[in-house]
């Protein structure tokens, strides 16, 4: 009885340590609350410090007037009055609605109809859907780049075409060197590299649909244009809402396209937002002012996001999700 | 309600359907080569015609290039690999290259190990709130860098990571953790729950669901996720553009536009060779995974 209890004294101090500690980290690492904080940490950190704090810091900095290599003191309103009375700011405004407007129209018109077209049975799809998305793949400056080369004012291809092969023109096309048709332009080329990922993601809407519901229509006669009407357009509408919204944020918002092929040129007919920001904020220096035109951007921004939030809500409704 | 709609549909559909059988076998064949092929040929046709324009430009010699009276642009004369080989040899072109591949590489492994932890506490951890972070980093894909950038610019300068790549490895997660957590959650949904009880029952902590049970699963949705943050990362311009200032140091899109464009005579053929090398591993790595690609850009849309 003696030896015993030193024996079972000896064991623990033997024993206990290394089971303690493991279950002492186990315990944690399988209690959930330190377990949802550990996983959620890395992700919320980066985004609160990469995107919330700027977001924030942002909004202070088009009250401020500050330049680079200078802090700035707050201002209040004065970055924004300025830009009020600033003509090359309310161009850009107009043309960035304008751009997002006609763009987002042919990206949707055209990716539809694309869609539609892929959506039958075709021998090669899964490679002719491969190859479509390049456009989309591909870095945009680098298409830009390209496009930058077809618009060519003297060795155009599409003007060679037109007037040496075609013989329709006699002048080469004025694609980017005055104001207009320097928009339009860019227009094209953003339609250009919108139309595949419109394209695909309605494609994947429209394979959702059951063709039973087709089979039915045609049962009772309807024609082509009342399927397409009733019941394509209703049951892809929930993804295109999502997509024209994702559409609508990253075409108003966009820099490469325009910043590749005119740099805002012509005498700054061809700024959007994003560009004319970059160009006050960073070669030019006055972050302020820069900070205040890329905060101007908000309100799109927020309106847009509101329609994607209604469309999601209807969606769930429409599937019977709404106590997911 | 019924009688309505045959009243209403039947008589225009009867009419076509007399005479349609004696046409309908010609007739379907050639109207599905009008309404069908034909567009279709003039999509691809428009949307690839660019990346044709850019090989052959790249190919072409200066001569050639500039004189479209005596040589037929659509096809090249005599190839040339002089503008690649100015690119490789002249330039700082593989510095680039190295660049842009690291911090693609750094910055998709970041928002992988971040997103996967995130969507794996949001879908399977559940615990009150939990639909709003998911809702919150929902809206942080919303928000566009073309905001963000100048704000960036001086965080970066702060924090003295301007004109280093590792700026771009830290602030390309804002864009891919969205996207990639948005994906994975989806992944993780279709995941049967029971596996993981089971796994629960037998013992396991929640670190080993994780890795032994739901990642093995979730292999196709990361490797998805992956692959889309890796494109995404490589043609990301804004950014690099307002980070990154001294020229070797630069990522291809943004060392493409503003190193190869100098003086008032574009050299369209290093221009488009450059275009051309900077899109090709990309488009080479998408061509290995097409359909994961597809499947992430579709997959994410239904979410």
């Amino acid at each position: 009885m003696n030896t015993t209890p030193t024996a079972v004294a000896a064991a623990p101090t033997r024993w206990t340590p290394p089971r303690r500690e493991e279950t002492w980290i186990g315990w944690l690492l399988d209690w959930k609350p330190f377990l949802i904080v550990m996983c959620l940490l890395p992700a919320v950190g980066l985004l609160t410090v990469f995107l919330t704090y700027p977001l924030g810091l942002g909004i202070w900095l088009a009250f401020t007037d500050t330049t680079i290599g200078r802090r700035g003191i707050w201002v209040g309103l004065e970055n924004f009055i300025w830009l009020f009375e600033d003509p090359i700011f309310w161009s850009a405004v107009f043309y960035s609605v304008f751009y997002t407007a006609i763009a987002t129209i042919g990206k949707f018109a055209l990716g539809l109809w694309l869609a539609l077209l892929l959506n039958n049975h075709l021998p090669i799809k899964s490679f002719i859907r491969a190859i479509i998305l390049l456009p989309w793949i591909v870095p945009t400056v680098l298409s830009a780049i390209a496009f930058w080369w077809i618009y060519d004012p003297q060795f155009s291809i599409i003007s060679y075409v037109f007037v040496d092969v075609l013989g329709w023109r006699d002048t080469n096309i004025d694609f980017i060197s005055t104001a207009w048709p320097a928009r339009w332009s860019l227009i094209a080329a953003n339609i250009w590299r919108g139309i595949p990922f419109v394209a695909i993601s309605l494609l994947a809407g429209l394979q959702t649909i059951p063709p039973s519901l087709y089979e039915a229509a045609l049962l009772d006669g309807s024609t082509p244009w009342q399927r397409f009407r009733y019941i394509t357009v209703p049951m892809i509408m929930p993804i295109l809402a999502i997509v024209m919204t994702f559409s609508i944020i990253f075409t108003f918002t966009d820099f490469q396209l325009v910043y590749a092929i005119t740099r805002g040129g012509p005498v700054n007919s061809t700024h959007l937002l994003a560009t004319l920001a970059f160009q006050r904020g960073i070669p030019g220096g006055q972050l302020g002012e820069g900070a205040a035109i890329a905060v101007s951007m908000i309100p799109f921004l927020v309106f847009a996001t509101l329609f994607s939030y209604f469309a999601l809500a209807r969606r769930k409704w429409q599937q019977g999700e709404a106590n997911d | 309600m019924t009688d309505a709609a045959l009243a209403d549909d039947a008589p225009p559909v009867a009419k076509p359907q007399d005479n349609q059988p004696e046409t309908m076998a010609w007739e379907t064949k050639r109207r599905r080569f009008v309404t069908i092929y034909l567009p279709l040929c003039c999509f691809i046709f428009i949307l690839l015609f660019p990346f044709y324009w850019m090989t052959v430009t790249a190919f072409k010699p200066n001569a050639e290039l500039m004189d479209f009276k005596n040589h037929n642009p659509f096809w090249i004369s005599s190839p040339t690999l002089e503008h690649i080989k100015h690119l490789l040899f002249n330039t700082a072109y593989p510095s680039w290259f190295l660049t842009t591949m690291g911090v693609a590489i750094g910055s998709t492994f970041l928002s992988l190990f971040a997103s996967t932890l995130a969507a794996y506490a949001i879908q399977r951890l559940r615990f009150t709130g939990s639909p709003y972070v998911g809702l919150a980093i929902y809206l942080a894909y919303l928000v566009p860098p073309s905001i963000l950038f100048i704000p960036l610019a001086t965080m970066v300068v702060q924090l003295g990571l301007f004109d280093s790549p590792l700026a771009l490895i830290l602030v390309y997660p804002t864009f891919l953790v969205p996207f990639c957590t948005w994906l994975l959650i989806g992944y993780f949904k279709s995941i049967p729950y029971e596996l993981e009880e089971c796994a629960l029952i037998d013992g396991a902590t929640r670190l080993q669901i994780l890795r032994r049970i739901t990642l093995p699963l979730a292999v196709p949705g990361l490797i998805s996720a992956g692959i889309f943050s890796f494109t995404l990362s490589w043609n990301e311009f804004i950014y690099a553009l307002a980070f990154i200032q001294s020229s070797e140091r630069k990522t291809v899109p943004v060392a493409i536009l503003t190193e190869l464009v100098t003086g008032d005579v574009y050299q369209w053929g290093a221009l488009m060779a450059g275009s051309l090398l900077g899109s090709l591993p990309v488009a080479i790595f998408y061509s290995f995974f097409v359909d994961y690609y597809v499947a992430s850009l579709t997959g994410a849309v239904k979410e």
